[in-house]
């Protein structure tokens, strides 16, 4: 279309979907990956109801995010998940048993363990299948004459599995610093503790990642390190760094708020990384937005639903959890 | 080629599996949200505290069912894309910004005030807990919409123009969403879910009388459950009549395969009560007719004539046996919940609604037939749209993704066992709940922890101040 370029504005709604998605089911996916670090009783119970109120809203987003892609980018809806077969419908399982642990938990104590078994290994497996997805992304996916040309386990390879851990490290790094931020004494001693390391952790791999990504293809080299691009890209890193060390400095002196936010900050700057990496391209390397893009009349009739509506979730999001605001106290919200 | 067939094959039983699965909890919690919201408004109306324990007592069924709808549901949402990519690339502008629509009005408005309906009580005021209480019952009504705009779509598609990639491109998005079928569908599937609903408080209350028929809080429920039984199942099954008739006019082979009709009938066709359809012989075996019936049903005239599979080529015909059978399942449970609201009505004339054990009993019988009904009813829509995914132009065959039989059995046999487990399990729980007879001062859904303040208070339970110094206990 002439002066507006629906599937650009797409493509940015789409990644803030997904953005919306990484940072909300982020945490909740975190403390489910921290659960078996937590001792049951008491601390379990309240790491679960400072998520129980807010954990579908957050979910939510991933249906956006692929209801979306199914609305805006029908091409790579198909293309995608039908490549990456295999994680997705680990990913989809795993997720039925996290969801259901809320309330299943609270409703058989006699067999509380299994269903906090369940919950913990749901919420890993889904962080990891989500990194595994990514990764193979970023390696590209074979399409010939508009439908995946590759093979099974062309999703397998280290990069992906790469990816994954590290995804399941920082989500649990995003927990960490939510409990920290939502809840006070033994349990929020033990998320400071656990904090470092998975910080540590996350870092690392987002280093490995950040050094591997470039090598995969000379587009994505390219983006990063041609001139004059790379005086915009090479901020990414530098706040990256800057952030880091608040986050470090954040945790030493037992500051409530500031780990969470600065955890918040990596994840939008590395979903910034990701965006850099990608675009124009929504299944690399062959497919831009432009190929992928639902006709414009679609494309239009879904853009009064995104920029009107998508402000009106955010404001009753926002007060669901102005409603449940404070510390989550230990004996549940009744 | 017979590899690739059998992969759509069990793609096909996998999307039926877990759409099935699904669709068992949305019906349920359309009609629970709405009774909650009435029982709330009830309470709020009147102050008897009958209502706020009926309401206490549902809402922890209602966590239940609808956390299973959710993680069901996104299955669903991503099942396009794993098993069905040429159909997602070729109808996904159509039938895409429907469900995108769906979850930016429906979801996330369920899911933003839920959390407050289920744990708010004591932290919101009671007006804005029933607003939370409205909207989620709102957005169930909201998704419905919206998921079968789509669906009837597929089923009657107009309004398109197709692209050089084979897409369908959206020409009008009013005639889009208000296809031909879409109005009937609405109102049958919302009928539907109310008269499940119904039947399921009715059996719990029949229940609950059975033991013990002074218990007030089972009295109320189950009068209320009889009195929409008597209202919605004689209305539903005149909406299911125009449905058919909206179905011959725009899916006459459908029709023919719920009918049985495998000849053409020049003078009058009969209506086949019962009996084996045998596709090979091309005749309903042992069959009881009603002559000319179905004529007078579906033409309004016992001698008018009407077209039998004969005159379609075979290649066009739905699998005959399962509509065939699906529909009569779905018609004869019909018909006995109209029988059931007809006697709550008798007992009630009589004043004999709370201690005519037969009706009970009944009641109780008839409390798992409204999930029964209600995929009877899409086994027949489905099936009956068969061989294409979007009526008479996108074959099933042809909409597949290119996977290969051993993945898809994999996949279709871990959701089996996913969903048994999981589901059964949560079925359980939810009949547990059901078995626990409602109580005077009922508790709500407290996740099984210990309850801190009971009762509700009207103004925040956390001040505002004690909030921003980041203290609650
Ligand atoms: C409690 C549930 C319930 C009850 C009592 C009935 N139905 Fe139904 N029926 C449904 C629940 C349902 C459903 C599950 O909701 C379906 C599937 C798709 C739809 O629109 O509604 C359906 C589909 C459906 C269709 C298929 C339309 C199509 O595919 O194009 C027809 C013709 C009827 N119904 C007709 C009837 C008749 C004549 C009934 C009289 C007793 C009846 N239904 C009772
Ligand atoms: C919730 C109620 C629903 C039930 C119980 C249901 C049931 C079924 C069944 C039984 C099939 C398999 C048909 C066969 O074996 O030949 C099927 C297929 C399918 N249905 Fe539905 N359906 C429901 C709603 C929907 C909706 C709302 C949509 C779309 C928006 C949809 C889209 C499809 C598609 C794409 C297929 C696969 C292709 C096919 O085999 O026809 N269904 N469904
Ligand atoms: C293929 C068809 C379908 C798809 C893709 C689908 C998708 C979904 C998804 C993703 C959710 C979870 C939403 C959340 O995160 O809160 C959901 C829940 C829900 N769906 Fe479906 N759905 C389908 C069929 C249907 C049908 C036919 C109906 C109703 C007529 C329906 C009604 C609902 C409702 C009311 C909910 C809210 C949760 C609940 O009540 O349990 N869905 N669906």
């Amino acid at each position: 279309m002439l002066a507006l370029d629906l599937p650009t504005i797409w493509a940015f709604i789409i990644a803030f979907a997904i953005f919306a998605y990484v940072v909300m089911d982020g945490f909740d996916l975190g403390i489910g990956i921290m659960f078996s670090f937590i001792p049951p009783g008491l601390e379990r119970d309240t790491a679960m109801n400072s998520i129980a109120p807010v954990w579908d809203g957050n979910e939510t987003w991933l249906v956006l995010g692929g209801g979306g892609l199914l609305a805006a980018f029908p091409l790579a809806y198909g293309t995608i998940f039908s490549a990456l077969y295999a994680p997705i419908v680990a990913m989809l399982l795993a997720l039925i048993f996290r969801g259901v642990a809320f309330e299943f938990r609270a409703r058989d104590p006699g067999h509380r363990r299994y269903w906090d078994f369940a919950f913990s290994l749901g919420s890993t497996v889904a962080g990891l299948a989500q990194g595994i997805t990514l990764g193979a992304l970023l390696q590209g996916i074979a399409v010939d004459s508009r439908v995946y040309a590759g093979g099974w386990f062309d999703w397998l390879t280290p990069f992906s599995l790469l990816v994954g851990v590290s995804l399941v490290c920082a989500y649990a790094l995003l927990g960490a610093t939510w409990l920290i931020m939502k809840t006070e004494g033994t349990l929020q001693a033990r998320s400071y503790r656990l904090a470092v390391p998975l910080a540590v952790g996350t870092l690392v791999a987002l280093a490995l990642i950040s050094a591997v990504t470039p090598y995969l293809s000379a587009v994505y080299w390219q983006r990063w390190f041609a001139f004059p691009q790379v005086l915009y890209t090479a901020q990414v890193p530098l706040l990256v760094a800057i952030a880091s060390f608040v986050l470090f400095l954040g945790l030493r002196r037992r500051h409530h708020v500031t780990p969470f936010l600065m955890v918040l900050a990596i994840f939008t700057l590395t979903l910034a990384g990701l965006g850099i990496s990608l675009f124009p391209h929504v299944v690399p390397p062959k497919i831009t937005i432009w190929q992928a893009a639902a006709p414009d009349a679609s494309l239009l009739f879904m853009l009064p639903g995104a920029l009107v509506i998508v402000p009106i979730i955010l404001t009753y999001t926002g007060f669901s959890y102005w409603v449940f605001r404070g510390k989550t106290r230990q004996d549940g919200y009744h | 080629m017979l590899e690739a067939l059998d992969a759509t094959l069990l793609a096909r039983l996998q999307f039926a599996f877990t759409v099935s699965f699904h669709f068992l909890f949305p019906s349920f919690t359309i009609g629970l949200a709405s009774y909650l919201a009435v029982l709330e408004g009830l309470w709020l109306w009147t102050r008897r505290e009958v209502y706020l324990d009926l309401y206490k007592y549902w809402l922890k069924i209602f966590a239940l069912v609808f956390g299973m709808g959710v993680v069901s549901g996104i299955v669903m949402s991503y099942q396009f894309g794993t098993n069905w990519s040429v159909f997602s690339d070729r109808a996904g502008p159509i039938v895409g910004p429907l469900m995108a629509y769906e979850v930016l009005t429906a979801f996330f408005l369920e899911a933003g005030f839920l959390g407050v309906m289920l744990f708010g009580m004591d932290r919101v005021g009671r007006g804005l807990h029933f607003f939370a209480t409205a909207a989620v019952a709102v957005g169930t009504f909201i998704s419905a919409f919206w998921i079968l705009a789509a669906n009837s779509w597929m089923q009657t598609p107009v309004a398109y123009t197709t692209n050089a990639a084979g897409q369908f491109v959206p020409a009008d998005w009013f005639a889009v969403i208000f296809n031909p079928s879409f109005p009937y569908r609405l109102v049958h599937t919302v009928f539907a879910a109310y008269l499940t609903t119904a039947l399921a408080v009715g059996g719990v209350g029949a229940w609950h009388l059975l033991r013990d028929n002074a218990n007030a809080a089972a009295r109320k429920m189950f009068a209320m459950a009889m009195g929409m039984i008597m209202v919605v199942a004689p209305l539903q099954i005149l909406a299911g009549d125009q449905h058919g008739l909206n179905t011959l006019e725009h899916q006459p082979v459908k029709v023919m395969a719920m009918e049985g009709h495998f000849e053409s009938y020049d003078h009058g066709a009969p209506l086949v009560l019962l009996g084996w359809p045998d596709v090979a012989k091309r005749e309903v075996l042992y069959s009881i007719d009603i002559p000319k019936a179905s004529s007078l049903i579906l033409k309004h005239s016992l001698d008018a004539p009407l077209a039998g599979l004969d005159s379609v080529d075979p290649k066009e015909w739905p699998p005959v046996a399962i509509v065939f059978w699906s529909f009569r399942v779905m018609v004869g449970l019909g018909f006995l919940m109209l029988g059931l609201g007809l006697l709550g009505l008798l007992a009630r004339l009589r004043h004999r609604l709370y201690d005519w054990r037969l009706l009970h009993r009944f009641a109780l019988a008839m409390g798992p037939a409204g999930f029964v009904t209600v995929i009877a009813g899409w086994v027949t829509t489905e099936v009956g749209r068969q061989p294409y995914t979007v009526y008479g132009l996108l074959r099933t065959a042809q909409s597949s993704s290119p996977l290969e039989a051993p993945a898809v059995a994999t996949s279709l046999l871990a959701f089996m066992a996913v969903y048994f487990i999981v589901f059964g399990s949560g079925i359980y729980y939810i009949l547990r709940l059901m078995g626990r007879s409602p109580q005077a001062g009922e508790p709500g859904p407290e996740p099984g922890l210990p309850l801190r303040a009971a009762g509700i208070t009207p103004a925040p339970a956390v001040p505002s101040s004690a909030a921003a110094k980041g203290g609650g206990s």
